[in-house]
């Protein structure tokens, strides 16, 4: 049974980083075409970091995006996840680590279409076991969260595209995750329903959770922590951590 | 936390199953008409069976029919060639002296005897036997009336034990039993009537036809000496060989034959045929059963087809549910358990469906029909509903499995990247 716990932001409580990469790498081996998407990635994201992940199209940061969230795994190298390698998990053990550590935020959000707004929210407590009582209250809590209370049961097509992304926060939230992983989350909202999100990504960060954003947008990733650009599968830039607070816009210059 | 989690397989399907209803209906209606038809077939099988082992059971089962005949081989300086025939008092020595043996019958035949019940004559034949023929020749009295018994024979009583259609011809619809009868011009007591009965195997004719008179009475009346059949049934199946092999010893010594000379006696061995029988039928019915199961397999790749296309059309949303922390296992759950519901739904209609057309033929009247009383009323068992109820689970298992499989190949990072 899985327990929740009260997270500071501060790490994952054994002083680690949240994701320690080193030396990843990633091969596409079709039999005819070889594509290496990822060279040699070093990477290190503690607790409480706001991390975008930057580059252009092809330059491997979906794939990135698919190694931190356990969704595939590495050709090379080693990756651990809040101090515990990946590594030669199974798939049912990926799927645990994934349920419990990792929530994810889409670009088209990727709802259930036919389920309503809360029991989206369920499924994530549905699949790690979480009694009934418990995933009403969690339920009903990160909903209230992400400012959807009154909308609980309203299906996915009948809610506009940022509250369909918020609910798919909510459910990222619902395990209380170690890391939130968005992929584009403001990718597919006009502009005011895209700062709505972003301002929802900064709160949360900002009451202590790990972030990691993969993104196009300058908007989005001026308000990150840190940027890392990834260029050809390689890392080409990481801004680093800052001190507790600082945007990534103090550091970049424009 | 590895355990497996039922309840939450059945949660996720809950919800899976209420998205297509109408495709599902269609579905269902076909797995109902392939287990409407495994069933029927099945039915008619099994009536076809009990009516075939009922029939063959009609002339008695496990007996040796023996016929007079010819010598095969020179014996003790005698020619081959000569007619071997047992008497009536051959039937007493056989009793006493062939190990094995429940009883030996003799039967004489009259093939025209003239019947006469006032001024209606029929010509027909006439038995005399021993009155334990009734017991193994299976003539079961009508109520109100008696076979032959043992006083019968040792007194000699002129009475007359009558085949159903014979009784039916001399008294029409008048009771025959205790009303006198001119069997050649001597007058008989009609004592009872055989029960009607469905009979395969013969000699000399139906036993619906034919008039029974003690052997001692016979013998009396008309002189005659030479038995036409003597019956013999062993007390044990498995003990016939060694009774037969008794029978020519024993009588090879009485009328001077060659014990192995098997022309001596014409013999007919019917034990362990009803056991033939009832395995030619089960083998018709295990063929009908075959024909129902693949008609049910063609309703069990519609069942499949539907999954296949619902895991297509859920790519998406099965690979959210793999990155939101479903296993492999509650993926394929909902999806054999939905293949499961809907083979086992149009089951039980089928089911329905099939027991209505049962009742609905048994009202059919099969009396006087000999196609029909031969085919039998198609009839439903336990067994067969238990072979069904195995093939639709085997059936709802495979059109879920492979879907299923293809479901949790699904690789989410791929399903999930936005094009």
């Amino acid at each position: 049974m899985h327990v929740f716990r009260k997270r500071n932001g501060k790490g994952n409580g054994n002083g680690g980083p949240v994701i320690r990469m080193e030396g990843i790498t990633k091969v596409y081996d079709t039999g005819k075409v070889r594509v290496e998407a990822l060279r040699g990635i070093d990477l290190a994201i503690g607790g409480g970091e706001f991390v975008a992940i930057v580059g252009p199209s092809g330059s491997g940061k979906s794939t990135l995006m698919n190694l931190i969230g356990c969704l595939d795994t590495p050709t090379g190298g080693d990756y651990d996840l809040l101090g515990e390698p990946v590594k030669g998990l199974d798939r049912n053990r990926l799927s645990a680590v994934r349920n419990r550590r990792v929530g994810f935020v889409f670009q088209n959000f990727n709802l259930l279409p036919q389920i309503s707004a809360y029991e989206n929210v369920e499924l994530p407590l549905l699949f790690g076991s979480v009694s009934a009582k418990e995933r009403k209250r969690r339920t009903e809590e990160v909903l209230a969260r992400v400012g959807l209370e009154d909308r609980m049961e309203h299906k996915p097509t009948e809610l506009s595209g940022g509250q369909m992304q918020r609910v798919a926060i909510a459910r990222a939230l619902a395990m209380d995750p170690a890391i939130l992983l968005a992929d584009e989350p403001t990718g597919n909202l006009d502009s005011t329903s895209g700062g709505d999100i972003m301002a929802l990504f900064e709160d949360l960060w900002r009451q202590g959770r790990t972030i990691v954003v993969i993104t196009h947008d300058a908007a989005l990733s001026r308000r990150a922590s840190r940027v890392v650009e990834i260029r050809d599968g390689r890392i080409t830039r990481d801004t680093g951590a800052r001190p507790e607070g600082g945007n990534a816009r103090e550091a970049l210059p424009e | 936390m590895e355990r497996p989690r039922i309840g939450l397989v059945f949660r996720l399907f809950a919800r899976a199953s209420r998205i297509q209803r109408k495709r599902a209906f269609l579905t269902v209606m076909a797995i109902a008409w392939g287990s409407l038809a495994l069933l029927l077939l099945l039915a008619f099988g099994e009536g076809l069976k009990r009516q075939l082992v009922k029939a063959r059971a009609g002339m008695g089962t496990d007996l040796a029919i023996v016929w007079p005949g010819e010598t095969g081989k020179p014996w003790r300086g005698l020619p081959a060639g000569r007619p071997i025939r047992a008497r009536f008092e051959d039937v007493e020595v056989v009793r006493r002296r062939v190990q094995g043996l429940e009883t030996c019958v003799g039967e004489m035949t009259n093939w025209r005897a003239s019947l006469t019940n006032g001024r209606k004559t029929v010509n027909s034949r006439l038995i005399g036997a021993n009155f334990e023929y009734g017991e193994i020749r299976n003539h079961i009295p009508q109520a109100g009336g008696r076979f032959l018994d043992a006083m019968d024979e040792s007194e000699r009583r002129r009475v007359v034990f009558l085949g159903d259609e014979l009784a039916k011809e001399l008294y029409g619809d008048e009771p025959p039993v205790g009303r006198q009868l001119l069997v050649d011009g001597t007058p008989y007591t009609v004592v009872g009537v055989m029960k009607k009965k469905l009979q395969m195997g013969m000699y000399g004719g139906p036993d619906a036809d034919h008039a029974l008179v003690p052997i001692t009475t016979f013998k009396a009346q008309y002189g005659y000496e030479f038995l036409t059949v003597v019956l013999l049934k062993p007390e044990r199946r498995e003990d016939m060989p060694a009774v037969i092999r008794g029978f020519r010893e024993v009588l090879g010594t009485r009328l001077g034959f060659d014990p192995t000379d098997e022309r001596a006696f014409g013999i007919w061995n019917t034990a362990g045929e009803a056991d033939v029988i009832r395995n030619i039928a089960i083998g018709i019915q295990l063929f009908l059963g075959i024909i129902g199961a693949l008609t049910l397999l063609i309703g069990g790749v519609g069942v499949a087809n539907i999954m296949y296309a619902t895991v297509k059309e859920r790519t998406r949303e099965i690979g959210v549910r793999m990155a939101l922390g479903a296993r492999p296992g509650w993926i394929t759950g909902p999806i054999v358990l939905e293949s499961l519901a809907y083979t086992l739904v149009g089951g039980l209609l089928g089911m329905l469906a099939a027991i209505v057309v049962v009742v609905l033929l048994g009202m059919i009247p099969v009396e006087g029909n000999q196609a029909l009383e031969f085919l039998g009323k198609p009839t439903l068992s336990v067994p067969i509903g238990i072979a069904t109820a195995s093939i639709l689970g085997l059936v709802g298992l495979l059109a879920g499995y492979f879907p299923a499989r293809r479901a949790a190949s699904i690789d989410p990072a791929e399903t999930l990247r936005y094009e």
